[in-house]
């Protein structure tokens, strides 16, 4: 065992209810930001989750129609009002160039044509207002996994089939293997068998949405082999604007990400990041006080022994080093010990609610990268707390140390 | 003909503390202690027998003079070297033992080894306990230095002086804080060390009878030096302060 590391273990075995005061210190902090890291993490990858469970990182439509005032030739002077027209379901010209193309795009993982419009969906005396949506169901899975949302019978969508949403259901008085009519513009449309129940965790999106095979959706919007959007999944869900918008410059259409949709989402991300931080913060500058007070304690108290270490030939630098490396025996040791506290916590938390479907009320993010992390910096606090007392161990003099006792 | 070598010298040797009031505390000192010599530096306190020992072991630094130790001049050495050089080539017996508590008595002594070498190796306990049982304290090797009594204490300090087999040991009131019993039995192994190794040792103190056995004693006043003479102590030839002792290496 190296020699400085010999000295460090035995001073702070010596230190004993120091040693393990600061021990526990480190540990609860530690522990704090791992169980404040996981919680946070865990509940911001549910929400994003349950966000993206329902639509794609980006979607693709046709520019808006905007009216053009054309130039007359007798150059007259002309006051013109130009109103913004009603948009309608336009398809995305050579869509099939555009998704190869999209395709080839780095940074896209899948890409799914949909068809998506309005209408209304009647059965009996009832009807609301619905968004059709009309997907090649094998390949939209790999954007959003529908079949996994399915709480009753199945995703078939060949023929006059539509899947319905869990309160549209509720709201038509409708069951699997019942029918409902669907009426779009100009009087399109149809009766449609319902195969199965979807349940996309967003009361919204139960009521609104429909889904149809795309060749009905094409039918029922006169799209006529045309698609309304593209819809896209990127390798990295927080790059989707990036992806956004390189998609736009190499197609020149409107590409949206689900970031630009869910603003407020985001901003209740960050600021929930922010305040995790702001913690976090505190949590270590507590930790590194504590560790160097120790440490600083621990000099004074040593500083007769120090100076007996240079008289018999112990090198500055060598002294220096025993302090350090109780600063990082600290840190490594106290964060592990916060790694049980925080997991501890952190799993406790899981277990203690549970939503109807199973899943925890607080959902917790433990990962090794987590851990890690937790070790590095307490490793590091404990180092850097450390400087000072070393420092000041380093520079004092043997002759007036030992003069002094 | 004289076979000794010398060990420390000093030439010139004065030290002053304080920037506003200067106090002079060694005043322009000559000595040179030689290879096996058991030497007493003895002088009423304040006469600056500490300071100077501080100075010889390279603890402290001079305000003019010159220290040569085995030859070479250390006043322009850095820190550093001066540790070096004092870890390879001095000893030390403090007037309170100052052993490491959080350590055994064998780890003690094997400490400035392992300061030295850097890591731990299984000879360097075997040589601790080696002079521990040479010290009569191999029963007590793995005792923490708090369990030991003062003079066991002592004794294990005067294990680890040697433990690096320096040349010289510099001693400071080694008995100063012993009772009669535990202050001759240091004394006793610090001459059986002399007699059998060649070990040389400066031993500062106030004690007649301490300075009786050693084989020259110097006499400081005032910080200087007031006289130097050699006792006609059994093993040492008085005339001329030859010694027919060389160091010998413990390994």
């Amino acid at each position: 065992m190296p020699f400085e590391l010999f000295v460090a273990l035995r001073y702070l075995r010596e230190g004993r209810l120091q040693t393990w005061l600061i021990l526990a210190g480190i540990g609860v902090g530690v522990g704090v930001i791992i169980f404040l890291s996981a919680l946070i993490n865990g509940l911001q990858q549910s929400l994003i989750d349950r966000t993206l469970g329902s639509q794609a990182q980006v979607v693709v439509r046709p520019p808006e129609e905007m009216p053009r005032i054309l130039p007359r030739a007798d150059s007259a002077l002309v006051s013109s009002v130009v109103q913004r027209p009603p948009q309608r379901v336009r398809s995305i010209v050579e869509w099939q160039r555009v998704m190869s193309l999209l395709r080839r795009t780095p940074g896209v993982v899948a890409v799914a044509p949909t068809v998506a419009g309005p209408a209304m969906a009647v059965r009996g005396p009832g009807s609301t207002a619905v968004t059709i949506r009309g997907v090649d169901i094998d390949s939209y899975e790999s954007i959003v996994d529908l079949r996994g949302r399915l709480v009753a019978g199945t995703f078939d969508l060949a023929g006059f089939k539509a899947v319905v949403g869990t309160e549209l259901a509720r709201e038509l008085g409708v069951g699997v293997g019942g029918r409902i009519r669907i009426q779009a513009a100009g009087d399109r449309g149809g009766v449609y068998t319902v195969p199965g129940i979807f349940d996309l965790g967003s009361k919204d999106l139960n009521q609104r949405w429909i889904f149809v095979s795309l060749r009905g959706a094409q039918t029922m919007f006169d799209l006529d082999g045309g698609v309304s959007t593209l819809e896209v999944k990127g390798d990295q869900v927080f790059q989707a604007e990036e992806l956004a918008g390189r998609i736009r410059d190499r197609t020149g259409l409107d590409a949206e990400s689900w970031m630009a949709r869910n603003g407020d989402l985001l901003v209740g991300l960050r600021s929930q990041s922010q305040s995790s931080v702001m913690i976090q913060v505190f949590v270590i500058l507590a930790v590194a006080l504590g560790i160097a007070s120790v440490l600083a304690v621990s000099v004074v108290q040593k500083s007769r022994e120090i100076g007996i270490l240079k008289a018999t030939g112990t090198r500055t630098g060598s002294v220096t080093r025993i302090f350090l490396l109780q600063g990082a025996v600290l840190g490594a040791v106290g964060s592990l010990v916060g790694i049980a506290i925080g997991t501890t916590l952190a799993l406790f938390f899981a277990n203690l609610a549970r939503n109807p479907d199973g899943s925890p009320t607080f959902p917790v993010d433990l990962n090794l990268w987590l851990f890690g992390r937790s070790v590095a910096v307490a490793l590091t606090v404990g180092l850097l707390a450390a400087i000072l007392p070393a420092r000041r161990a380093a520079r004092m003099d043997p002759a007036t140390v030992i003069r002094n006792g | 003909m004289d076979d000794t070598i010398s060990l420390l010298r000093v030439e010139a040797l004065t030290k002053t503390y304080g920037e506003r009031v200067v106090t002079h505390v060694l005043k322009g000192i000559d000595l040179e202690i030689r290879s096996g010599e058991l030497c007493a530096l003895t002088g009423p306190s304040g006469s600056g027998k500490t300071t100077l020992l501080n100075l010889m072991g390279l603890l402290d630094r001079p305000t003019s003079g010159r220290i040569l130790l085995r030859g070479q001049d250390t006043t322009p050495l850095d820190d550093a070297s001066r540790t070096r050089l004092r870890a390879r080539s001095l000893g030390f017996v403090f007037q309170f033992h100052h052993l490491l508590t959080a350590f055994t008595a064998a780890e003690n002594v094997l400490l400035p080894l392992l300061s030295l070498h850097g890591n731990k190796e299984p000879w360097m306990r075997e040589r601790a306990l080696t002079l521990l049982a040479e010290v009569g304290l191999s029963d007590r090797a793995d005792y923490r230095v708090t369990d030991l009594s003062g003079g066991q204490q002592q004794r294990v300090a005067v294990a680890r002086s040697l433990v690096m087999d320096p040349p010289l040991v510099l001693a400071d009131e080694p008995t100063g804080n012993l009772d009669t019993q535990a202050g001759e039995q240091v004394l006793r192994l610090m001459r059986s060390f002399n007699e059998r190794r060649g070990t040389a040792f400066l031993i500062v103190t106030h004690d007649e009878s301490v300075a009786d056995l050693c084989h020259r004693v110097v006499h400081m006043v005032d910080g200087r030096v007031d006289s130097d003479t050699r006792n006609g102590v059994e093993g040492w030839e008085q005339d001329g302060g030859t010694s027919v002792q060389t160091h010998e290496p413990l390994s």
